[in-house]
Protein backbone atom coordinates (compact mmCIF):
# COMPACT_ATOMS: atom_id res chain seq x y z
CA UNK A 1 0.00 0.00 0.00
CA UNK A 2 1.54 3.27 -1.11
CA UNK A 3 1.89 6.09 1.39
CA UNK A 4 1.01 9.70 0.76
CA UNK A 5 4.71 10.49 0.29
CA UNK A 6 4.98 7.78 -2.40
CA UNK A 7 2.18 9.45 -4.34
CA UNK A 8 3.78 12.91 -4.33
CA UNK A 9 4.61 14.15 -7.80
CA UNK A 10 8.30 14.66 -6.90
CA UNK A 11 8.51 11.03 -5.76
CA UNK A 12 6.80 9.72 -8.88
CA UNK A 13 8.97 11.89 -11.12
CA UNK A 14 12.16 10.67 -9.42
CA UNK A 15 11.15 7.00 -9.74
CA UNK A 16 10.25 7.50 -13.39
CA UNK A 17 13.55 9.30 -14.15
CA UNK A 18 15.58 6.59 -12.40
CA UNK A 19 13.75 3.87 -14.30
CA UNK A 20 14.29 5.63 -17.63
CA UNK A 21 17.89 6.63 -17.00
CA UNK A 22 19.58 4.84 -14.08
CA UNK A 23 22.97 6.36 -13.02
CA UNK A 24 25.00 3.54 -14.66
CA UNK A 25 23.26 4.29 -17.96
CA UNK A 26 23.54 8.08 -17.56
CA UNK A 27 27.30 7.94 -16.95
CA UNK A 28 28.46 4.53 -18.23
CA UNK A 29 31.94 3.11 -17.57
CA UNK A 30 32.18 1.32 -20.91
CA UNK A 31 30.76 1.66 -24.40
CA UNK A 32 30.39 -0.88 -27.24
CA UNK A 33 33.44 -1.27 -29.53
CA UNK A 34 31.72 0.47 -32.44
CA UNK A 35 31.57 3.72 -30.42
CA UNK A 36 35.37 3.92 -30.96
CA UNK A 37 34.89 6.14 -34.00
CA UNK A 38 36.11 9.62 -34.90
CA UNK A 39 32.51 10.54 -35.77
CA UNK A 40 31.67 10.65 -32.03
CA UNK A 41 34.82 12.65 -31.33
CA UNK A 42 33.33 15.32 -33.60
CA UNK A 43 30.08 15.19 -31.61
CA UNK A 44 32.03 15.86 -28.41
CA UNK A 45 34.08 18.55 -30.20
CA UNK A 46 30.78 20.26 -31.06
CA UNK A 47 29.81 20.39 -27.39
CA UNK A 48 33.28 21.61 -26.35
CA UNK A 49 33.06 24.37 -28.96
CA UNK A 50 29.57 25.26 -27.70
CA UNK A 51 31.01 25.73 -24.19
CA UNK A 52 33.64 28.14 -25.57
CA UNK A 53 30.96 29.95 -27.62
CA UNK A 54 28.84 30.50 -24.50
CA UNK A 55 31.79 31.50 -22.29
CA UNK A 56 33.14 34.00 -24.85
CA UNK A 57 29.58 35.27 -25.47
CA UNK A 58 29.19 35.94 -21.73
CA UNK A 59 32.44 37.95 -21.77
CA UNK A 60 31.18 39.98 -24.76
CA UNK A 61 27.90 40.63 -22.92
CA UNK A 62 29.80 41.85 -19.85
CA UNK A 63 31.70 44.61 -21.65
CA UNK A 64 29.53 45.46 -24.67
CA UNK A 65 30.07 46.56 -28.31
CA UNK A 66 32.50 49.45 -27.74
CA UNK A 67 34.83 47.05 -25.95
CA UNK A 68 34.72 44.32 -28.59
CA UNK A 69 35.17 46.87 -31.43
CA UNK A 70 38.01 48.96 -30.01
CA UNK A 71 40.14 47.27 -27.33
CA UNK A 72 42.67 44.57 -28.24
CA UNK A 73 41.33 42.17 -25.59
CA UNK A 74 37.77 42.83 -26.79
CA UNK A 75 38.78 42.12 -30.38
CA UNK A 76 40.46 38.89 -29.23
CA UNK A 77 37.34 37.71 -27.35
CA UNK A 78 35.19 38.70 -30.34
CA UNK A 79 37.44 36.59 -32.60
CA UNK A 80 37.37 33.75 -30.06
CA UNK A 81 33.55 33.86 -30.21
CA UNK A 82 33.56 33.76 -34.03
CA UNK A 83 36.16 31.00 -34.38
CA UNK A 84 34.58 28.79 -31.72
CA UNK A 85 31.35 29.08 -33.73
CA UNK A 86 33.28 28.06 -36.87
CA UNK A 87 34.62 24.97 -35.06
CA UNK A 88 31.14 24.28 -33.64
CA UNK A 89 29.58 24.15 -37.13
CA UNK A 90 32.57 22.38 -38.70
CA UNK A 91 32.46 19.55 -36.13
CA UNK A 92 28.64 19.39 -36.04
CA UNK A 93 28.36 18.99 -39.83
CA UNK A 94 30.95 16.16 -39.87
CA UNK A 95 29.09 14.45 -36.99
CA UNK A 96 25.81 14.92 -38.90
CA UNK A 97 27.23 13.49 -42.17
CA UNK A 98 28.59 10.50 -40.28
CA UNK A 99 25.29 9.83 -38.52
CA UNK A 100 23.36 10.23 -41.78
CA UNK A 101 25.41 7.51 -43.51
CA UNK A 102 25.08 5.29 -40.39
CA UNK A 103 21.26 5.77 -40.60
CA UNK A 104 21.38 6.70 -36.92
CA UNK A 105 17.57 6.84 -36.66
CA UNK A 106 17.34 3.00 -36.75
CA UNK A 107 15.99 1.06 -33.77
CA UNK A 108 13.63 3.66 -32.35
CA UNK A 109 16.26 6.43 -32.41
CA UNK A 110 14.25 8.81 -34.63
CA UNK A 111 13.94 11.44 -31.89
CA UNK A 112 17.72 11.38 -31.32
CA UNK A 113 18.26 12.10 -35.03
CA UNK A 114 15.50 14.73 -35.14
CA UNK A 115 16.85 16.63 -32.09
CA UNK A 116 20.27 16.68 -33.81
CA UNK A 117 18.84 18.11 -37.03
CA UNK A 118 16.69 20.65 -35.16
CA UNK A 119 19.78 21.68 -33.15
CA UNK A 120 21.59 22.31 -36.45
CA UNK A 121 18.75 24.47 -37.82
CA UNK A 122 18.41 26.38 -34.52
CA UNK A 123 22.18 26.95 -34.50
CA UNK A 124 21.97 28.45 -38.01
CA UNK A 125 19.34 30.91 -36.73
CA UNK A 126 21.53 31.69 -33.69
CA UNK A 127 24.57 32.36 -35.90
CA UNK A 128 22.45 34.51 -38.22
CA UNK A 129 21.18 36.71 -35.37
CA UNK A 130 24.80 36.90 -34.19
CA UNK A 131 25.83 38.39 -37.54
CA UNK A 132 22.98 40.91 -37.11
CA UNK A 133 24.18 41.81 -33.59
CA UNK A 134 27.75 42.76 -34.48
CA UNK A 135 26.83 46.49 -34.65
CA UNK A 136 29.00 47.24 -37.69
CA UNK A 137 28.56 47.75 -41.44
CA UNK A 138 28.56 43.99 -41.96
CA UNK A 139 25.47 43.55 -39.75
CA UNK A 140 23.76 46.48 -41.48
CA UNK A 141 24.43 44.92 -44.90
CA UNK A 142 23.23 41.45 -43.85
CA UNK A 143 20.04 42.77 -42.19
CA UNK A 144 19.05 44.93 -45.16
CA UNK A 145 19.72 42.04 -47.56
CA UNK A 146 17.79 39.55 -45.38
CA UNK A 147 14.72 41.70 -44.69
CA UNK A 148 13.18 41.12 -48.13
CA UNK A 149 13.53 37.37 -47.84
CA UNK A 150 11.98 37.33 -44.34
CA UNK A 151 9.21 39.74 -45.39
CA UNK A 152 8.40 37.53 -48.40
CA UNK A 153 7.51 34.75 -45.94
CA UNK A 154 5.21 37.09 -43.98
CA UNK A 155 7.34 36.61 -40.88
CA UNK A 156 8.84 40.10 -40.95
CA UNK A 157 5.98 41.54 -38.91
CA UNK A 158 6.94 39.33 -35.97
CA UNK A 159 10.64 38.78 -36.56
CA UNK A 160 12.16 42.03 -37.80
CA UNK A 161 15.80 41.61 -38.84
CA UNK A 162 16.20 45.43 -38.92
CA UNK A 163 15.30 45.59 -35.20
CA UNK A 164 18.76 45.30 -33.61
CA UNK A 165 17.35 45.04 -30.06
CA UNK A 166 15.04 42.17 -30.99
CA UNK A 167 17.77 40.31 -32.89
CA UNK A 168 20.25 40.79 -30.02
CA UNK A 169 17.73 39.40 -27.50
CA UNK A 170 17.05 36.39 -29.71
CA UNK A 171 20.81 35.89 -30.10
CA UNK A 172 21.81 36.11 -26.43
CA UNK A 173 18.69 34.77 -24.66
CA UNK A 174 16.10 32.75 -26.58
CA UNK A 175 18.17 30.90 -29.17
CA UNK A 176 21.10 29.94 -26.88
CA UNK A 177 18.58 28.53 -24.36
CA UNK A 178 17.00 26.54 -27.21
CA UNK A 179 20.37 25.25 -28.50
CA UNK A 180 21.61 24.20 -25.04
CA UNK A 181 18.26 22.53 -24.21
CA UNK A 182 18.27 20.66 -27.54
CA UNK A 183 21.88 19.51 -27.10
CA UNK A 184 21.08 18.31 -23.56
CA UNK A 185 18.01 16.44 -24.83
CA UNK A 186 20.06 14.95 -27.69
CA UNK A 187 22.74 13.63 -25.30
CA UNK A 188 20.14 12.27 -22.86
CA UNK A 189 18.41 10.46 -25.73
CA UNK A 190 21.76 8.94 -26.76
CA UNK A 191 22.10 7.69 -23.18
CA UNK A 192 18.52 6.34 -23.03
CA UNK A 193 18.46 4.66 -26.47
CA UNK A 194 22.17 3.85 -26.77
CA UNK A 195 24.45 4.47 -29.76
CA UNK A 196 23.19 2.97 -33.02
CA UNK A 197 24.99 -0.33 -33.83
CA UNK A 198 26.60 -1.01 -37.24
CA UNK A 199 24.38 -2.28 -40.09
CA UNK A 200 25.63 -5.87 -39.73
CA UNK A 201 24.50 -6.09 -36.09
CA UNK A 202 20.84 -6.51 -35.06
CA UNK A 203 19.27 -3.24 -33.94
CA UNK A 204 17.96 -3.39 -30.37
CA UNK A 205 16.88 -0.26 -28.54
CA UNK A 206 18.88 0.32 -25.38
CA UNK A 207 20.29 -3.22 -25.44
CA UNK A 208 23.70 -2.42 -26.86
CA UNK A 209 25.59 -2.16 -23.59
CA UNK B 1 54.82 41.39 -33.26
CA UNK B 2 54.77 37.69 -34.13
CA UNK B 3 50.99 37.75 -34.62
CA UNK B 4 51.21 40.87 -36.81
CA UNK B 5 53.54 38.97 -39.16
CA UNK B 6 51.24 35.93 -39.16
CA UNK B 7 48.25 38.20 -39.82
CA UNK B 8 50.06 39.82 -42.75
CA UNK B 9 50.22 36.44 -44.51
CA UNK B 10 46.45 36.54 -45.03
CA UNK B 11 45.35 40.06 -45.95
CA UNK B 12 41.81 40.42 -44.58
CA UNK B 13 41.37 44.11 -45.33
CA UNK B 14 40.72 43.62 -49.04
CA UNK B 15 37.74 42.61 -51.15
CA UNK B 16 36.86 38.91 -50.95
CA UNK B 17 37.64 36.53 -53.81
CA UNK B 18 34.77 34.63 -55.40
CA UNK B 19 34.46 31.52 -57.56
CA UNK B 20 31.89 31.76 -60.38
CA UNK B 21 30.88 28.58 -62.17
CA UNK B 22 27.59 28.58 -64.08
CA UNK B 23 24.97 29.39 -61.40
CA UNK B 24 27.35 28.63 -58.52
CA UNK B 25 28.73 31.74 -56.82
CA UNK B 26 30.79 31.09 -53.69
CA UNK B 27 33.54 32.91 -51.82
CA UNK B 28 36.97 31.26 -51.83
CA UNK B 29 36.92 31.24 -48.00
CA UNK B 30 33.63 29.31 -47.86
CA UNK B 31 34.81 26.94 -50.62
CA UNK B 32 38.03 26.20 -48.71
CA UNK B 33 36.03 25.47 -45.51
CA UNK B 34 33.71 23.06 -47.38
CA UNK B 35 36.70 21.26 -48.97
CA UNK B 36 38.35 21.00 -45.52
CA UNK B 37 35.12 19.56 -44.08
CA UNK B 38 34.91 16.89 -46.80
CA UNK B 39 38.62 16.01 -46.35
CA UNK B 40 38.18 15.81 -42.54
CA UNK B 41 35.06 13.65 -42.96
CA UNK B 42 36.88 11.18 -45.21
CA UNK B 43 39.83 11.15 -42.77
CA UNK B 44 37.41 10.52 -39.87
CA UNK B 45 36.09 7.44 -41.70
CA UNK B 46 39.47 6.06 -42.77
CA UNK B 47 41.84 6.99 -39.93
CA UNK B 48 42.28 4.19 -37.38
CA UNK B 49 40.85 5.02 -33.96
CA UNK B 50 43.49 4.75 -31.21
CA UNK B 51 43.05 1.67 -29.01
CA UNK B 52 40.14 0.21 -30.98
CA UNK B 53 41.96 -3.03 -31.90
CA UNK B 54 43.13 -3.48 -28.29
CA UNK B 55 39.57 -2.99 -27.02
CA UNK B 56 38.20 -5.48 -29.55
CA UNK B 57 40.70 -8.15 -28.45
CA UNK B 58 39.82 -7.45 -24.83
CA UNK B 59 36.09 -8.03 -25.35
Amino acid sequence: MSTEIDRQWTNRLRRRALKLLPPEKLMPDTQPTYVSSWIYVFGVTTMAALAVVIASGCLLALRGPQWWHTSSVGLFVNSLHLWSVEIFFFAMVIHLWGKYFMAAWRGGRALTWITGVVTFVTSVATAFTGYLSQTNFDSQWISTQAKDGINATGGGAYWNVLNTGQMLMWHIVLLPIAVVALVALHVLLVRVKGVVPPFEEPVKVGADR
Amino acid sequence: MFFLHIGALVPLNTLGHYIHWHWIDISVANFVVIVLMVVTFVAALLAPFPGRRRRKEHQ
